[in-house]
């Protein structure tokens, strides 16, 4: 199965991951992708931006784990996790998940479960830019359940 | 912690809980104290563990709030 797990500054393209996994992976017929953006506002404020923290070594470690994890529950071909990190403003690419499978349905599980994981349980962290100032950003007890789901 | 590095010399390994409780926060209160209130995160070594973990006497520690990425 191929893989590919980068944490970087800078931005990524969906063209590209598409090319990457179907050159990698030529007997998927399903590929999902995810892409999470910096929203314009949280709890009720406006955001101007988002300053973005990992810990080095580790999180990255966390991503194989989870991409492992995946690989262990569905039939994958390929996997593409990418985690920006650093200064980010609104409207621009936070993270892309993306992974194929032979059909639709093992495809979009596991970028889901990719995803649920990685919000729960992989060391980045966020700082919100608001009027008043900086806040760092609570976890969500939503996402909590959400991940906790894939193990019942 | 409001710190971002401390060095703890520790002549045994000793568990999470007892670890947590020989840091103090800027306010006085320790670490475990801090986290009957907050969540706060452990890992060692750079894999996440609850209190009962053992700490080595080179073990890298690092003490966190729930992430937030994606």
């Amino acid at each position: 199965m191929y893989r590919s797990i980068l944490i970087q500054a800078d931005d990524f393209s969906l063209d590209r991951a598409l090319t990457e996994l179907k050159a990698q992976s030529g007997l998927a017929g399903g590929l999902c992708f995810f892409t999470g953006a910096v929203r314009n506002s949280n709890l009720d404020d406006a955001v101007g931006g988002l300053y973005l923290e990992h810990y080095p070594g580790m999180t990255e470690r966390q991503l194989d784990q989870i991409v492992d994890e995946a690989a262990r529950r569905w039939q994958l071909h390929g996997a593409i996790v990418v985690h920006r990190i650093g200064h980010l403003k609104p409207g621009d690419n936070i993270v892309l998940v993306a992974v194929s499978a032979s059909h639709r349905g093992e495809a979009f599980e596991a970028c889901e479960m990719i995803m649920d994981y990685l919000k729960t349980n992989a060391t980045f962290w966020k700082k919100e830019s608001i009027p008043d100032g900086h806040r760092w950003v609570e976890a969500r007890s939503s996402d909590q359940a959400k991940a906790t789901a894939w193990d019942a | 912690m409001g710190q971002s590095e401390l060095e703890i010399l520790l002549e045994a390994p000793t568990t999470v809980a007892a670890l947590k409780s020989m840091i103090k926060l800027p306010n006085g209160e320790t670490l475990n104290a801090a986290s009957r209130t907050q969540t706060i995160m452990t890992a060692v070594d750079q894999e996440m563990v609850d209190d009962s973990a053992m700490v080595s006497v080179t073990s890298e520690v690092a003490f966190f709030p729930p992430v937030t990425g994606g």
